[in-house]
Formats: structure tokens, sequence, C-alpha cells
């Protein structure tokens, strides 16, 4: 996914500078990648393939009329779908009860005692909250001792009863004892249990109604594969949970993992694990989470800042003359300076991921549209608009007059003939065209 | 299966056939509706089939590659019922495990001829390694095997508790020292201790560590140079424990924790889940590193050696 995306970006760039030729644009393929991006990246398979069809659906009627390829464009609608689903209304946590209890919930090793010394430790010191954490995992050896470890960490008081095997009653205890001793917050750490193991889901379910929290959170591992959404289901379906933290996200994991939660049980992510300090924790930022899972860096910032320079009205000239096949290279040359005026080349390319590293001994000129700029503007205005006149003497006069060779004048020269051609072929019936590729697409 | 029945007894089978049942039913249950009328394998089974194995956390590439063989298969021998169906796919992912010894070790045995066999365990944060080293003790020594265990993990909380609770559980030594102290340190007193007790085993836990962290990486290599002061060739074994509902970051992980301590085995927790462990397969193949073991269970008897005929038949039986 990532080299061949590189390698496209790597193309579309040599139309840029000047060298190499356009190829058949083929949004179909981008799609089929964004899939493969998708699934690479944990989104569970039913979840990848409804949001490649619908982003499909999108994109069809879109404009792809920019200095940018047409696949571009797709990533970007992509992950601006991305980030919606997973974005929504960004929900705090729910303090109004007094005290406010909050549940934890989730599999074995997602993270909850980890986090629940970390939310502690944050509504101590951002919320200026006294939060008491509760013990009730009661089965797995030490856990008990684990969240008093943390508690002593941060400076935060650990309720647990040693002795007592029945997590409803240490919880049920606890709020009292945080009642009779002024904690406005009690955070409950449970046992990591499997969604199939019937006896411990109707545990938590009777720790649940046994204390009403305001806030029941799903703990779950970034890593998480497939089987994202059948846990994070079965939890929701017992305990009907307020929000969801994704912890560990200090690894590698590309995490899809929150896009199958959030659209199976569309509940808001509110909080991420982001390492083993107690500070190590952070709100969810929807947007850089889309990145993420598709892994496309900054390919997305470029095509925003392509964007952000792209004049509509521009653009719909550009398209009537196209239409009429009057494009020329005036036209060409607004294009360029477009191009340029999103940022230098070396910036641009330094923004692709992989390929600043791969060109860093390449020495980009800085100006890598000089001698078309030249080339152009040594030809004459009835040249620029009828590029078929050019004859061998006009090339020598042009060559000349920009200080370039006839060489580079008919590289040019061709360079610009494919591209006319396949603007044509995008303008004539291009949305037909275009969905005939994507139909090829399953 | 007589001969799993020699070897596991009939209660250890059940705990795994329990743990695979979920994925051995809604897998075949989607096979068999995949081909459920049709004489032939044709596009549609072809994409049931993908949708099956990428469910499974098989990954993509090796998705692709079992269903390139099927494909193979399929256009030589052209009209393939249900059943030919399933014992090619079983074929297929037997084939791919075996493609690297995985399955070839049949109990809880170690080399006789090395002593102390040092066995450190490795792995991300909360995959289950201190469990799993609780339940390795308890067959190793049900074995006969005389155990020694180091507390090499002293920057989680309470991780030296949880270990000393499965060394009481099962009766074996426990080298530690306190939290926050130099885990290489740890593993050099355990081993020592091991030469002069005259140790079988040793097993050196580890913290749990994210494997981009080059930093913690760097720990593990050195832990494990310092054993080598002890025990030159040590350690024997490098176990890397993966959660099984881990996806396709199981990759990365292998990757990296086999470029800092050469990984030589793996176990896969967790697969009395919901999660499938396909992810096995695709580790097994793309690294060549056997699985050894799988954890179904948060039992003292809930460590299974892994086989891979077991495995794919729990599958498709």
């Amino acid at each position: 996914m990532f080299d061949n995306l590189n390698e496209k970006l790597d193309k579309a760039l040599h139309i840029l500078k000047g060298h190499g030729s356009i190829t058949e644009v083929n949004v179909a393929e981008t799609l089929k990648e964004v899939r493969r991006a998708l699934l690479d990246a944990d989104v569970n398979f039913k979840i990848a393939k409804e949001f490649t069809n619908s982003v499909k659906e999108k994109a069809l009627g879109q404009n792809v009329l920019t200095t940018l390829q047409p696949g571009q464009l797709m990533v970007k609608l992509v992950k601006d779908e991305l980030t919606q689903l997973m974005g929504g209304d960004a929900e705090g946590i729910n303090l109004s009860g007094n005290p406010s209890v909050i549940l934890m919930s989730g599999l074995q090793g997602s993270g909850k005692t980890t986090f629940s010394g970390k939310l502690a430790n944050y509504l101590k010191t951002k919320k200026t909250k006294k939060p008491l954490l509760v013990a009730c995992d009661v089965y797995r050896p030490a856990a008990i001792n684990q969240l008093h470890v943390v508690g002593e960490q941060i400076g935060v008081e650990v309720y647990s009863e040693v002795e007592n095997k029945n997590p409803v009653q240490i919880a049920q205890n606890a709020i009292i004892h945080a009642k009779q001793n002024g904690f406005n917050v009690v955070i409950i750490d449970t046992a990591g249990r499997l969604a199939v193991d019937e006896a411990m889901m109707k545990e938590i379910a009777n720790i649940h109604k046994a204390i009403q929290p305001q806030e029941t959170l799903f703990v779950v591992d970034a890593m998480t594969g497939q089987d994202a959404v059948n846990t994070a289901k079965a939890f929701n379906d017992k305990l009907n949970f307020d929000g969801v933290i994704l912890t560990k996200l200090d690894g590698d994991t590309r995490g899809g993992a929150a896009i199958s939660i959030k659209s199976v049980v569309n509940k808001p992510i509110k909080f991420i694990g982001t390492g083993e300090k107690m500070e190590a924790i952070d709100v969810f930022y929807p947007s850089r989470m889309a990145d993420r899972i598709l892994g496309m860096g900054d390919v997305i910032s470029l095509v925003e800042r392509a964007q952000e320079q792209y004049d509509e009205e521009e653009a719909r000239k550009l398209q009537k003359k196209i239409a009429k096949n009057q494009f020329g290279f005036d036209d060409f040359l607004t294009q360029i300076q477009q191009v340029k005026k999103m940022g230098n080349m070396k910036d641009l390319i330094g923004m692709i991921p992989g390929a600043g590293k791969a060109l860093k001994d390449i020495d980009i000129e800085e100006d890598s549209f000089k001698h078309i700029e030249a080339i152009i503007h040594s030809m004459t205005p009835e040249e620029r608009s009828q590029p078929t006149i050019i004859n061998a003497n006009r090339k020598k006069r042009i060559g000349k007059g920009s200080g370039t060779s006839v060489q580079q004048v008919n590289q040019l020269l061709k360079q610009f003939e494919q591209m006319s051609k396949m603007m044509k072929m995008m303008q004539g019936g291009g949305g037909k065209k275009m969905m005939q590729m994507m139909g090829k697409m399953r | 299966m007589s001969f799993f029945k020699k070897i596991f007894s009939s209660e250890k089978k059940e705990t795994l056939d329990k743990g695979l049942e979920k994925s051995k039913t809604t897998f075949l249950g989607k096979l068999s509706k995949a081909v459920a009328g049709k004489s032939k394998v044709d596009e549609d089974v072809l994409d049931n089939l993908e949708e099956i194995l990428v469910s499974s956390d098989v990954g993509v590439n090796t998705t692709l590659k079992i269903i390139e063989r099927i494909e193979v298969r399929v256009s030589k021998d052209k009209y393939l019922g249900t059943s030919e169906l399933n014992e090619i796919l079983r074929e297929e992912i037997a084939g791919l495990l075996s493609e690297t010894n995985s399955g070839e070790a049949t109990d809880f045995s170690v080399p006789s001829n090395i002593k102390p066999y040092v066995i450190m365990v490795v792995g991300v944060n909360g995959v289950g390694k201190t469990t799993t080293i609780g339940k390795l003790a308890h067959q190793f020594k049900n074995n006969g095997k005389s155990v020694i265990l180091g507390a090499a993990d002293t920057f989680r909380a309470a991780a030296i508790d949880q270990l000393q609770i499965w060394a009481d559980r099962t009766g074996v030594p426990l080298v530690k020292q306190n939290m926050g102290s130099d885990p290489a340190s740890v593993a050099f007193d355990t081993l020592e201790s091991a030469v002069k007790q005259n140790s079988d085993i040793v097993i050196i836990d580890t913290a749990g560590r994210l494997h981009n962290k080059v930093n913690l990486m760097n720990e593990l290599t050195k832990v494990k140079r310092v054993m080598q002061k002890v025990v030159p060739d040590a350690p024997h074994e490098v176990l890397l424990v993966l959660d099984g509902s881990t996806g396709q970051n199981a990759f990365e992980q292998a990757k990296q924790f086999t470029a800092a301590t050469e990984v030589t085995a793996l176990a896969v927790t967790k697969l009395d889940g919901t999660a499938k462990g396909g992810v096995v397969i695709g580790i097994s193949d793309q690294f060549k590193i056997p699985v050894k073991y799988i954890g179904v269970g948060e039992g003292l008897e809930d460590l299974q050696v892994f086989n891979k005929f077991e495995f794919v038949d729990s599958f498709f039986k």
C-alpha cells in the first residue's frame, strides 16, 4: 500500500517537474488500495467494504479537475469520511454525580488498571477532583497490589477488600466509603474478561446494575484485530457503555479497531492511552486517527493545500476550454503557478511519506518549473493558444529565446500533447468513464 | 486422532475444543453457506473465503496466498464440492504452518542435554507473559523438571508480586529484586542461582514493552547479553508471547522482537475467546518462527503445546 502509493505520487510529481508522462488515472485502483489499507489497519472486513462503497458513491459526482490526481483527491475524501465517522460530538466524561461513579470494563490485558490510574491522575490534577480508585479485580494474581502501587505513584487512595471475593459488594462498599470521606469521583477497576465468558459477563452486568455508574467505559487495546467488533458488541449489549478508551496508541499499530468499534456500537472514543507513564493520557482526535489508519501521512495535507489554492472560478473556465479543445500553454502556465503557490518542491516532496527520505540525497532544483516557464514565455501568444503551429523553425527560436535546446522544447510539447489528450478524455464523458472504471471495483 | 488422545488427556482436549468451538462454528458455518448448493468453486465462494480468512485476522497477504493456491488447484480440478474444498483449505493452511516447524513439539519438554535450559519470555504489554510463565512452570514441574523463575519485569506495578503468586501456586523458586531494579541484574542472579542449584529450566519474565520503543528493546538485548556471562549460550529459547486477539500489528511485533532478541518460538494467548487466532498462520508463514504454545484460559492447565494438525482440525472438523 505504502510503496504503491508513493510510487503513484512520484509519478504525479514527475509530471509536475516536466519529466515522464501521465499514466491512466484510475480511481477504482485507488479505492482498492484504500480498502486494502483499511484491512491492513485491522478495520473489520465488512465495515471496510461498506465504507469504501459509500465513499465511492459520494466521489462519483465530485469534480476532479485540480492540479492533483483524482486518486489523491479520493484519498482526501476517504480521510474526511473516516474523520466524520469516528468523530461526532466530542463528549467529555460525565462527572455529574456525587460521587460520580466510573466503571471500567474490557478484556484481559487491555490496560484497564493502568488507565484507571491515568484517569484518576487526570481528574485530580486537571479537574481538581478527589478521586478514589477501587480494586474489583479479585481474580488475577496481584491485580489489587498493582492498583495500590499505581495509587501510590499518583497520590490517590485505593479502596480494596483483600478477603472479599465479591466485586459487587466491594464496589458498593467503596461508594459508601467515598461518600463518608468526601471523594467526589469513584473509579472502579474490574477484572479482564472475555466476552464469551458468560459468568464473568453476568458479574460485570451485576456490578453495573448495583452501582448505576454515571460513566461506563470500555477499554480496548488499539492493536486488536478483527475480533474488536464482536467484543465491543458483546460488552455494549451487556453494559450499554458510554465511551471507549483506546490504549497502547504509542505503539505503531494503525488502530483500525477504532473504526470498527465506532461503527458497531456508535459510542464516542473518549480518551487514548499513549504510554506507560501516568501522564500519558490524551483526548481523542478523529482527524489524526484517520491519518494514522490510512497510513498516508501528509499526502492528505498536500491535497488539502492543493484544494486551498484551487480557484473554483479559474477551474470552471479551464473546464470550458478543455471542452472546446482550447487548452493552451497560457492555461498550462496558470496551472504551474497554482502548483507553485502550494510551496516549493522540496517541501512538497518532503510531505509525502517515505519520499522525503528516499530523495534526501537527490538535489531538487529550487525551481523545477524554471525551464518550462522559460520555454512558454518564449512562445508567441499565437503559439501558446495553438501549439500545433510550432514547427522546426519556431522550435529553434523558442529554444534560443529560453536558453534551452530544441530537445527540451520537444519534450515539453510532447508532454503537453499527452496532457491535453488526458484532460479531454476525462472531460468528454469523463463521468461515465470514471463510473465504468469504478464499476470494475468490487 | 488416536495419536492425540495418547498425548493429550481427554480433559485437555476438551479445553482446546471448547476454546476453539466458537471459531469452528462461525468459520465452518460461513464456509458451508458459501458453497451450499454449488457444485464447484466459483468467484462467490472465493470471495466468501476471502472474507472468512481476513475476518479471522489471517491478513490480506496470507489470505491472497491461500486463495491463489486454491485457485491453482481448482483450475486443475474443476468440479469441487464442499467436502473437497474443506479438505483443500485444511491442507493449504496446514501447509503454510508446516513450512516452519510449527507443531513438531508434542509435549512440554526441553532438550535434556542443555542444563540449565534458559527461556526468556518477551512481548508487548498485556499479552499474558506472566500468566504463560506460571502455566509453563507448572507443566515443566509436572514433567519432573526443576524450574526456577526470574522476575525481570521490574517495571510494571506489582508484576513481581504477580509472578510470586504463580511461583507459590506451582511450587517453584523465584529470584527477584525490588521494583525498579535492573532487569539484567535479576536475570544474572537467576541464572547464577540456577547453576548453583543445578536447575533444569530457567524462565525469565521481562516487562511488556511496545516494539517501537528503541531504548526498551535495547534493554532486552542487554538482558540477553548479561545472561551469557553466566551461561554462555543462554537464552536457549526466546519465547515471544502474542495476544490472540491482536490484529496485523502482531507482524510488526514479531519483526521487532526478532531483531532485538532473535525470537525462536511463539506462544499465542487468549484463544479461548472469539478471536480466531488467524494471526498464527500469517506470522508462522512470514517469519518462519514456530508456534509452540497456545493459551486457552486463566487456569494452571490452560496452556497447550501447539499442534498444527489439531489446530487446523479444530477449524474443520
